[in-house]
């Protein structure tokens, strides 16, 4: 399922009765391991996906301007996409960093102890 | 008593420790080579008496979970190492395995040859991208190495390590959970019994131990199960990895002997508090933890026995310290949402409980609540977790320990402060 998701950065359904076939089982019960992870998508997201932890250490560290900061800067609120795909914006649970905090992961990486400044640079450096 | 020096986090300034050389060059696989000349029995005993348990927050005897594997069964047994840390507030796995994998693989291949077990897995949550990447390079070497494989060491034990990748799903942290997860299923947690040791994955005989604990058996059998039992309490002794964050100068993981007073945790390594605040209230075993208030806190030693004393929990060892500026009814919603998102569903007295939590929760902070709500809120609580008694040990109402892990900190943050919930209600009444 993590080969199929990067491929396309989700799992659409051609990939879900391709992995049935391949394990020998109704693409229900595929469907229904997706649907249980939060890091398996269904749907297209943005080439990008911004998920800022916001739980306590996070939270009272910052956090929550930080995803303020996104909605402003973008127009996108936490589960959207930009227009353009270029982004996608998440809030999410601990990601067992929280002697960094605020901690934010675009993609398959994690960016510690955030400031504002340092955010902006790492999204403008984004293709 | 002498000043401790770190154990696991000994080595963690050099930039290449993670490598195979540097491992070995300070005295790494070592215990390895001792252990494949002994009994697998004596192996177990000798971890057994040395009262390690378990770091992922149950804090179950090691040495016992691992001889409640059967002798007289055919089938295979497997070990998982449980690299999914996800528990809020606790981060020192992820730092193990980045700077010590060596470490936590040595301790792997003793503990399956102590079980007796040909194939182990190391689960890693899916958000450690890069840990599972250097995991990768970590396997690669040891096999190169012959210290995995067949014939391990010139031996004739084998053993075959198999990296998989979680999704992004606490309860997965849940021994049984991971196990339906690594069986390619949603980790939903089984009923116990039968114990994994029993019936486990594939319905086979499993051992699930945690990083930490993994980490700590090379030093038990090179330095024996009398010197680990002399560092802090004998009961649950050892080094252990404090994790210190939230409202803090200084947050980071702090190797310690087990029973540090938890007020030099907060005031000396971890720097005390920002700005010259006052200390609040912390979760002192990550956030399934019952919180401390301020004068609590500076009067517990982190130790298994006296936490519980103190009805919390030493639990994953993740401390989350909150100052006088964090308002206690958002901490709590905050807590009370993570559980409501990762509920596994299962279980109806948790799924529903902990979105019911969150719905009353916001509609205090939002101004609405009620006079009732926080009678209700407690209602909520004993359904999910249970009447705590601690004496009797009566809890769960639910499958697996997530159902007392969301009860515990809600409960504990109500009747602690209770005054700061009363007031949200009170307010909306004088706007009114």
């Amino acid at each position: 399922m993590h080969l199929a998701q990067s491929q396309e950065g989700y799992i659409p359904t051609g990939a879900i009765n391709a992995i049935a076939e391949l394990v020998d089982c109704h693409p229900a019960i595929v469907m229904d391991c997706v649907s249980f992870y939060t890091m398996f998508f269904t749907k297209p997201q943005g080439r990008h996906k911004i998920q800022v932890c916001q739980t306590l250490s996070c939270s009272v560290n910052g956090a929550d301007a930080l995803v303020d900061h996104v909605t402003n800067k973008f127009s996108i609120k936490p589960g959207e996409t930009t227009e353009d795909k270029k982004f996608s914006l998440f809030k999410v649970e601990c990601l067992g960093s929280c002697g960094t905090a605020p901690v934010v992961q675009i993609n398959n990486d994690y960016h510690e102890g955030l400031s504002k400044e340092r955010f902006d640079e790492l999204l403008e450096n984004l293709e | 008593m002498s000043k401790f020096e770190p154990i696991l986090t000994e080595y963690i300034k050099d930039e290449d420790c993670h490598t195979l050389s540097f491992y070995k060059n300070t005295g790494g696989y070592t215990a390895l080579k001792k252990v494949l000349d002994k009994n697998p029995d004596n192996v177990i005993e000798e971890v057994k008496s040395s009262n390690l348990r378990g770091r992922g927050g149950a804090g179950f005897s090691a040495g016992v979970k691992w001889s409640f594997i059967p002798k007289d069964t055919t089938k295979p047994k497997y070990l998982i190492n449980n690299a999914d840390e996800s528990e809020p507030g606790t981060f020192k796995d992820r730092l193990l395995i980045n700077k010590a994998p060596h470490q936590m693989l040595e301790g792997m291949i003793i503990a399956s040859y102590a079980i007796n077990c040909n194939t182990a897995f190391i689960y890693i949550r899916g958000e450690f991208y890069k840990e599972y990447q250097l995991l990768k390079e970590t396997l690669a070497e040891a096999y190169q190495a012959k210290l995995l494989g067949e014939g391990i060491l010139g031996s004739n034990y084998n053993l075959d390590i198999v990296l998989h990748r979680g999704a992004g799903a606490y309860i997965c942290g849940e021994e049984t959970g991971l196990i339906e997860s690594l069986e390619g299923k949603r980790g939903w947690p089984r009923l116990k019994p039968p114990f994994p040791a029993i019936e486990g994955y594939l319905r086979c005989p499993t051992i699930v131990n945690n990083v930490e604990t993994l980490s700590c058996i090379p030093h038990i059998i090179n330095r024996g199960a009398e010197w680990f039992k002399s560092i802090g309490p004998e009961k649950g002794p050892g080094p252990r990895l404090f994790c210190v964050s939230g409202r803090v100068n200084n947050p980071g993981v702090f190797e310690e002997a087990m029973g540090i007073p938890l007020e030099d945790l907060i005031f000396k390594r971890a720097g005390g508090i920002p700005d010259g605040k006052k200390l609040k209230a912390v979760f002192p075993g990550g956030s399934s933890s019952a919180i401390l208030t301020a004068d609590e806190a500076m009067d517990v030693i982190m130790d298994f026995e006296d936490l519980v004393a103190k009805k919390s929990m030493l639990g994953s060892a993740g401390v989350i310290v909150m100052d006088e500026t964090v308002d206690m009814v958002q901490a709590c919603l905050n807590i009370a949402r993570f559980y409501a998102h990762e509920s596994c569903g299962q279980c109806t007295p948790c799924r529903e409980g902990t979105v019911w939590l969150v719905k009353i929760l916001t509609r205090m902070v939002n101004g609405e609540g009620k006079d009732s709500d926080i009678d209700m809120l407690l209602e909520i609580t004993d359904n999910i977790g249970g009447l705590i008694d601690f004496s009797k040990e009566s809890f769960g109402k639910t499958i697996c320990p997530f159902g007392e892990a969301v009860a515990w900190p809600v409960r504990s943050f109500i009747e602690k402060f209770e005054s700061e919930f009363r007031s949200y209600i009170q307010e909306e009444k004088v706007l009114a």
